[in-house]
């Protein structure tokens, strides 16, 4: 790239062409203020909060869309930069709720700050609130009377997930981003990954709240309580409490849960082994005796939302082993319960999930046994953190503990399913030594690695070439699905997650995270593994007892009746009513 | 001087508009046959002679436009005759359209033919939908006789198809890019530039827009051997050459489209022309549509053209010109205008969605009497930040009107004095 030279606010800098104003400032230490830009996504330059005088023209210039060229001389504190922007964040304001003390966002979002950077002090301009229109679906809550219809969701819900539930509609004083025709999310398209929950600056798209349910659980003393936590929330709690993206923050976490009040803590990796058995060998199961290939995993809600929704018709595709989350709690209704002789309608199971489609996943009716709900309570990363911010825990501060026994005990294998590509590895860990009855030397499964969208491997297994495919973000799993349907698909087993990166980059995970973040958190899971002496999920010590005392062997009767489930065909249905009898 | 002219109308009755060889028969598509002989630089120069300006509204001179269009190097090229005249009170390309159909496809094939494009979309106001089967009967007539088509007149490798759009009224769809997503089928808002669509238009290939007005302009100016254009405008060192279609209207005896030769008065046009007022005195004149600038009666012997306008204070634009009398007040005119601006907004972009939407409720304050001195200071402040920082040039030109009429009538805003409430 050539390199060029700027100057901002009079001060010289080299940047490479191409490169546009409000990244040039950003070398400089400088944040130009804005709402619609995010660094993941594409250009959009709708808020105009971003604009900058350039010298020599009279009109300002949107930093976020307008490219440097050489000699170019640009000016972010000008009286006429501060009023222009102060003047469009005040008529955005005017537009906003502003209920701040209430909203889930307080502390938390993008307008407050810039309000707080601008000193806004007293609200001059009329208010001008938009309709609401509610949801009722149990995990995405949209206020769009807080809405500063900045695009974000719009385009990662197109762009990222190929879904574009929300998209914009209407113009002038009336334009927003919106479901089509105002329906409900679960009326369109969407399966509720919550994507858009990670990238609203503000309180317009949030997660349903179930801090408080928690709460009432925990403090219920008929109740026994247990909590597990999936592997990806131990990468990306500590973001939130100011610690470095990507550390690993597993037995601070531990330590919070119990002083939280819980009355076990245990680990959802070794679900995830569970998941590996039962999946693994339902593969296995599906190659031998000639059963519908490729299998695709489905472990993540957002994914079987999606292919419930938009590929009903391909849906025996998928393996019908629950997700980790949903065999955890399975096995703590029935194993657990029998074990410790409780009765399984008082214990209360809660999740703590990167993802808020788990809370879409647990609350599916197939998902009970006898009318008792498998997980009862699922809350995020986020909503975790809040639960510790309200106890006063200095989380930086804790000290280290374990995961309680006998449902704490997780692989390496186990862990890594909190990244895209960690299910086939785990996968193969366990199929390769089950097949080959041989010992597997290398345990790293380089080509199901990284942040590349679709990713290819292979594995010999006897001689049998077993075609890999791993995608993360619905857009490449729709490029899957596409080629199953035409029947082209060249592969064994398929594994898909919902959200890009997969769970390190769920829609449950703390705000602001940027690819640059997934990839800390990505290194994180592996060097967890690494780090595991016990790094296949067939060798955990606990789930070999699992079987051994209760569940028999994988894919027994007893497995499918508690690990197993299965799908349904949901035809789209429009109404149409609206446009009257003709 | 004289104060009407037949130029680019010159054709206007004296053929049947649906006969192309009722065309050729005056002499029709003699332009083209020129211009095929002409290397495409050449017309382009032509057009820099006679100094003409777009006459959509953003008076960028034409000849410079083509040369630049006809540099970008690309597979396939587009040229978009725009046709969605959606300014109110403009009508001047509905007349073109109306009275000399095969003039207008005329320019568009040498434009055609200069820029090296290899289609070219008519994109049509979807309110002149009657005017469909007038153009798609002239584009029939022209492809059957392979003035449009494979190798168009012989010349090999000059290959070009016409094709007419409409939208779905949209008055922000005359907007280049907002145009070219309609087309596109989608929503008809502007797209953020860059990328600018002389470089990635429509379906991303290089685009030229032009205007109705300027494409009927350029078979006669390939005609016009002898220069008579250049005989017609205004003398100096910025001149307005030639002639320029207006439309008027508002409180006028006799509302219409003329065809002036620059240089005349606003007097001769308001009260020559267009016959004069109906019964009160000029309150306002509006120059240019809803989004133009307005004047006093102070402009009335003003020259119309380019420099003198843009001197005045106000511009050329569309070409419009509203004649509002004493009847309207200043401040019901303003309101009536916002009403447009409020209701066509896109709404994408914060400044101008929120920003009509503040100066709507700014300006019935006002109406209302019970507007304050801060009121005023937030209308000025909300319109200047439109106008530097709205994404497309709806929501910078929007607040024209209103600006000028803060300066030219301080009255019509004047805090009202208010009785103190005792006791």
């Amino acid at each position: 790239m050539a390199k060029i030279n700027v100057k901002i606010n009079g001060v010289l800098i080299e940047v490479e062409s191409g490169t546009r104003i409000i990244e040039a400032a950003k070398r400089l230490n400088i944040e130009i203020p804005h709402l619609c830009y995010h660094p993941d996504q594409r250009i959009k330059a709708l808020c105009r909060i971003c604009s900058v005088e350039v010298v020599g023209s009279k009109k300002m210039s949107a930093a976020c869309s307008t490219y440097v060229w050489d000699g170019m001389e640009i000016l972010t504190n000008t009286k006429k930069v501060y009023d222009t922007q102060k003047g469009i964040l005040e008529m955005i304001l005017a537009n906003h709720k502003q209920d701040c003390l209430s909203c889930s966002r307080n502390g938390n979002c993008e307008l407050q700050n810039l309000c707080r950077r601008f000193g806004i002090q007293r609200q001059t301009l009329d208010k001008t609130i938009n309709p609401v229109y509610l949801d009722d679906n149990p995990c995405i809550e949209r206020n769009m009377d807080k809405c500063v219809k900045c695009g974000r969701c719009d385009k990662i819900c197109r762009d990222v997930q190929g879904v574009s539930a929300i998209t914009w509609a209407g113009r002038s004083e009336t334009f927003m981003f919106t479901t089509a025709y105002n329906k409900s999310l679960m009326d369109t398209d969407c399966v509720l990954c919550g994507q858009c929950t990670t990238v609203c600056p503000v309180g317009a798209i949030v997660e349903k709240d179930n801090t408080q349910t928690v709460r009432e659980a925990i403090q219920d003393s008929g109740k026994h309580v247990i909590v597990q936590v999936a592997p990806a929330v131990r990468v990306a709690l500590g973001d939130i409490f100011g610690l470095e993206k990507g550390t690993v923050v597993t037995g601070k976490m531990v330590t919070a849960l119990k002083q939280l009040g819980f009355d076990k803590v245990f680990d959802t990796v070794f679900a995830a082994d569970v998941t590996i058995m039962e999946e693994g060998n339902e593969l296995l199961d599906r190659i031998r005796n000639n059963g519908i290939l490729p299998m695709i995993t489905s472990c993540s809600p957002g994914w079987v939302n999606y292919m419930e929704k938009h590929y009903s018709d391909q849906i025996d595709h998928l393996s019908t082993a629950k997700s980790p989350q949903q065999i955890f709690g399975a096995i703590a209704k029935s194993y657990y319960a029998d074990k410790n002789n409780m009765n399984k309608k008082n214990i209360v199971t809660v999740s703590v999930m990167p993802c808020v489609t788990k809370k879409f996943e647990a609350a599916r009716p197939e998902m009970a046994t006898d009318g008792v709900r498998d997980v009862d309570i699922v809350i995020t990363t986020r909503e975790l953190a809040k639960m510790i911010q309200y106890a006063g825990i200095d989380f930086v501060a804790l000290a280290e503990s374990e995961f309680d026994s006998p449902l704490g005990e997780g692989t390496g294998a186990g862990v890594i399913f909190g990244t895209t590509g960690g299910v086939t590895e785990a996968a193969v860990r366990t199929v390769y030594e089950v097949v080959m009855e041989d010992e597997l030397e290398k345990l790293e499964f380089k080509d199901a690695r990284g942040l590349q969208g679709i990713k290819e491997a292979e594995v010999d297994l006897k001689g049998r070439k077993l075609k890999i495919a791993v995608a993360h973000g619905l857009a490449n799993a729709q490029k899957i699905m596409e080629q199953i349907k035409a029947g082209t698909s060249p592969y064994t087993f398929i594994e898909i997650m919902a959200c890009p990166g997969g769970c390190i980059g769920g829609g449950g995970q703390p705000l602001n995270t940027t690819i640059d973040g997934k990839k800390m958190r990505m290194d994180a899971i592996y060097e967890i593994d690494c780090s595991k002496k016990i790094r296949k999920s067939h060798e955990n010590p606990e789930v070999q007892k699992l079987y051994q005392e209760f569940l028999g062997k994988p894919l027994s009767e007893k497995a499918h009746e508690l690990l197993h489930t299965h799908y349904h065909k949901m035809n789209r249905r429009y109404d149409f009513s609206y446009l009257g009898e003709s | 001087m004289t104060m009407a002219v037949k130029f680019m109308t010159k054709n206007f009755g004296r053929y049947d508009i649906r006969s192309l060889a009722s065309y050729m028969e005056i002499g029709g598509l003699t332009a083209l046959k020129k211009a095929i002989q002409m290397p495409g630089a050449d017309i382009a120069a032509l057009l820099t002679a006679a100094g003409i300006k777009g006459r959509g509204g953003a008076a960028y001179p034409m000849g410079k436009k083509w040369l630049q269009a006809r540099a970008v190097k690309a597979a396939e090229k587009v040229i978009i005759c725009n046709a969605d005249e959606g300014e109110p009170c403009t009508f001047k390309d509905r007349t073109l359209i109306q009275n000399d159909p095969f003039n207008l496809l005329e320019g568009m094939i040498i434009a055609g033919y200069v820029i090296e494009a290899q289609h070219g979309y008519i994109y049509l106001r979807e309110e002149y939908s009657y005017l469909k089967s007038i153009l798609l009967n002239a584009i029939k007539q022209l492809t059957e006789k392979n003035f449009l088509g494979k190798n168009i007149l012989g010349k090999k490798g000059f290959d070009y198809e016409l094709h007419l759009c409409s939208g779905a009224g949209a008055y922000v769809c005359g907007e280049g890019t907002a145009l070219i997503e309609s087309i596109e089928g989608k929503s008809g808002r502007p797209r953020m530039k860059p990328p600018y669509i002389k470089q990635c238009g429509l379906y991303n290939h290089p685009t030229c827009v032009q205007n109705v007005e300027s494409l009927s302009l350029v078979a006669a100016i390939v005609n016009d051997e002898n220069n008579i254009y250049q005989t017609y405008g205004t003398k100096g060192e910025k001149n307005s050459i030639g002639t320029k279609l207006i439309s008027v209207a508002g409180n006028v005896k006799q509302p219409g489209v003329f065809e002036i030769p620059f240089g005349i008065t606003i007097r001769d046009i308001i009260y020559g022309l267009a016959g004069g007022l109906e019964g009160q005195p000029i309150s306002l004149i509006q120059f240019g549509g809803a989004s133009g600038k307005v004047a006093s009666k102070d402009i009335l012997d003003t020259p119309y053209s380019y420099e003198h306008l843009i001197k005045a204070g106000v511009g050329v634009g569309s070409g419009a010109i509203l004649v509002v009398d004493e009847s309207t007040s200043v401040i019901d005119f303003l309101i009536t205008t916002q009403a447009f601006f409020s209701h066509e907004s896109c709404g994408q972009c914060a400044p101008c969605r929120e920003g009509n939407r503040h100066i709507r409720l700014l300006l019935q304050k006002i109406k209302d009497g019970v507007h304050t001195q801060a009121d005023i200071e937030k209308l000025n402040s909300i319109a200047d930040i439109m106008t530097v920082s709205s994404l497309c040039g709806l929501g910078q030109a929007s607040q024209n009107a209103l600006k000028t009429a803060m300066k030219v009538f301080p009255d019509a805003f004047k805090i009202m004095e208010r009785g103190v409430k005792i006791g």
